[in-house]
């Protein structure tokens, strides 16, 4: 028997030791069964492979480039420091945030960076109204600095034109 | 009264009515979504996450799926319930130990779990008995879009359903097979069959246990990868390779019976004697065993009801669970006393296994073992 391996995570021994490779790279983890545990590694539900590749001293390239760029997100003001520590992010914004960085890091962990799968068709919905909707506003604002107010007040009819709609919708 | 309820319901893992497959016990479908605008649970603030508590748990408690099913807030669970839902496979380990405002929707067959809080503000899961990905999808993605009604998702046309771990972006889905692999254990391949397999990018871990010392020897299969295939696909990619591993279990078995019957009939006929007479049994000592049985019920050693007894065991014999039965708190030595007397019931009226590989004398099923089954039910 090999001597025992200690925790990567505290200096206990180790009794979970996980392998994985990904993209021809090997990840290998060591650790106590409590920090097994925390990570959530022996729970069936929990385990994620951010966990292994956020390791202290063996980060892979992608992530070390993430972590280096990722200063604090403006919307949630979640911290590179707390990325490092637990392999999350902190809210949907934190994807921006980590901007085209972070599509070459999502490439790496998997088989693409583009998603093919089921589109939720209300966010897609909301999302287009949204985009709409703040085009007309800042168009509005615009118009009304410039004193064009003719095209103010058309621009406002859109904006309420389309807030009606969206409201019909909706009861429909 | 919650613990109850789940005890008495029929069970998707205790007794799937599905005729069982050899190999795989289960499979399961789980999807990460989150609302929009609102941080994700581990760095919502308290008010954020009692919002999305508020909003989701009515949201999923009111779904067709879940009529007369269980709604609690975690806060509300005792340990031992919260242990118990962990043993069976409806919450996971984390929303257990989840600091505030974490809640679970469960229907009443068991079959669909929803958890809100947990890393990500939902989760949707399907378990479904035996071999059934296509099932189970349909059914996870049927209950994630009545919810989709109702709640705003965050979801990128870019890259996805938004998730806290940027391991789950994407589709959000992890598919699994929980899977019994007794003759790569006991030949020892199992090791070379991680390896093999965790090239393509599929997980195996151990479910009671890591690596080749499962104890159980049932592992979980699981999809490493969200992004860049959609659900189909990686349900596809994750059967085919499910597929491979059956047929080497498959072969595995055949080559231990040719070379060696003696070697496993002797466990399997041990394995029975224990179960049938031990007075102390440690929950790894019974998975083991279980899943001795198991394989003997797939060599038709034993009646194909014992199937249910020993599926059961595999849940039942956990801590938790076992704690419950004895009606109070006892320690890990009381336990393992509780447990084998529990075990010796449970067999007491399971026919001595066949020892023969002859097809003419191989058991007949239902017809006796039938009128052995006036057990309590
Ligand atoms: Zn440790
Ligand atoms: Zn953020």
């Amino acid at each position: 028997m090999a001597k025992p391996l200690k925790c990567d995570l505290c200096d206990e021994s180790a009794t979970v030791h996980l392998t994985q490779i990904l993209n021809n790279q090997i990840h290998k983890i060591d650790l106590c069964e409590s920090c097994a545990e925390s990570k959530g590694i022996t729970d069936p539900n929990g385990y994620s492979l951010a966990d292994l590749l956020v390791k202290p001293g063996e980060e892979s390239e992608g992530m070390t480039e993430v972590l280096d760029s990722f200063e604090e997100c403006p919307e949630c003001g979640y911290t590179q420091k707390e990325f490092k520590k637990t392999g999350r992010l902190g809210c949907e914004h934190c994807y921006e945030t980590f901007g085209p960085l972070l599509s070459s890091a999502l490439a790496g962990m998997h088989r693409g960076d583009k998603h093919k799968g089921k589109v939720p068709e209300r966010a897609v919905e909301r999302k287009s109204f949204e985009d709409r909707l703040s085009t007309l506003e800042s168009d509005l604002e615009e118009a009304i600095q410039k004193e064009h107010y003719e095209e103010a007040a058309r621009y406002r009819d859109q904006i309420l034109e389309l807030k009606k709609a969206k409201k019909a919708e909706e009861t429909a | 009264m919650l613990i109850e309820s789940i005890f008495d319901g029929k069970s998707e893992m205790t007794e799937g009515s599905a005729k069982k497959c050899p190999v795989v016990l289960m499979t399961r479908i789980r999807l990460a979504r989150n609302l929009s605008e609102t941080p994700f649970p581990g760095w919502a603030k308290l008010p954020q996450r009692t919002q999305v508590l508020e909003t989701c748990l009515p949201a999923v408690a009111s779904l067709n799926q879940m009529k007369r099913g269980i709604t609690a807030e975690v806060e509300e669970l005792s340990d031992l319930e919260k242990q118990i839902l962990v043993e069976r496979h409806l919450i996971s380990r984390e929303l257990s130990g989840a600091p505030e405002k974490a809640g679970v929707v469960i229907s009443k067959d068991q079959s669909v779990s929803v958890m809100i809080n947990e890393e990500d503000h939902l989760r949707i899961q399907v378990i479904k008995s035996g071999y059934r990905f296509k099932q189970a999808w349909n059914s996870a993605n049927v209950v994630d879009s009545t919810l989709e009604d109702e709640l705003d998702y965050a979801f990128s046309s870019r890259i996805g359903f938004l998730t806290a771990c940027p391991t789950n972006v994407g589709t959000g889905m992890r598919a699994s097979a929980m899977m019994h692999l007794p003759a790569l254990v006991i030949s020892n391949q199992m090791e070379k069959v991680v390896r093999a397999v965790n090239q393509l990018g599929i997980a195996v871990r151990g479910l009671f246990g890591e690596g080749s010392d499962a104890s159980g020897s049932i592992f979980q299969i699981s999809n490493q990868t969200t992004l860049g295939e959609s659900e189909e696909e990686i349900i596809k990619r994750l059967s085919s390779v499910l597929k491979t591993i059956i047929d080497q279990e498959m072969n595995a078995r055949e080559k231990i019976l040719e070379k060696d019957p003696n070697k496993l009939f002797d466990k399997i006929g041990r394995a029975y004697g224990i179960l049938q007479n031990s007075h102390l049994l440690s929950s790894s000592e019974c998975m083991n065993l279980a899943s001795l049985v198991r394989f003997g019920v797939d060599l038709e050693m034993f009646s194909e009801e014992t199937r249910n007894t020993v599926d059961r065991m595999f849940i039942e014999c956990q801590p938790g669970h076992i704690q419950h039965l004895a009606g109070k708190s006892i320690d890990t030595n009381e336990r393992d006393a509780f447990r084998s007397e529990y075990l010796r019931k449970q067999f007491e009226n399971v026919e001595r296994p066949v020892f023969t590989m002859d097809n003419s004398e191989k058991r007949e099923d239902s017809s006796e073992a039938d009128s052995s089954k006036g057990e309590k039910e």
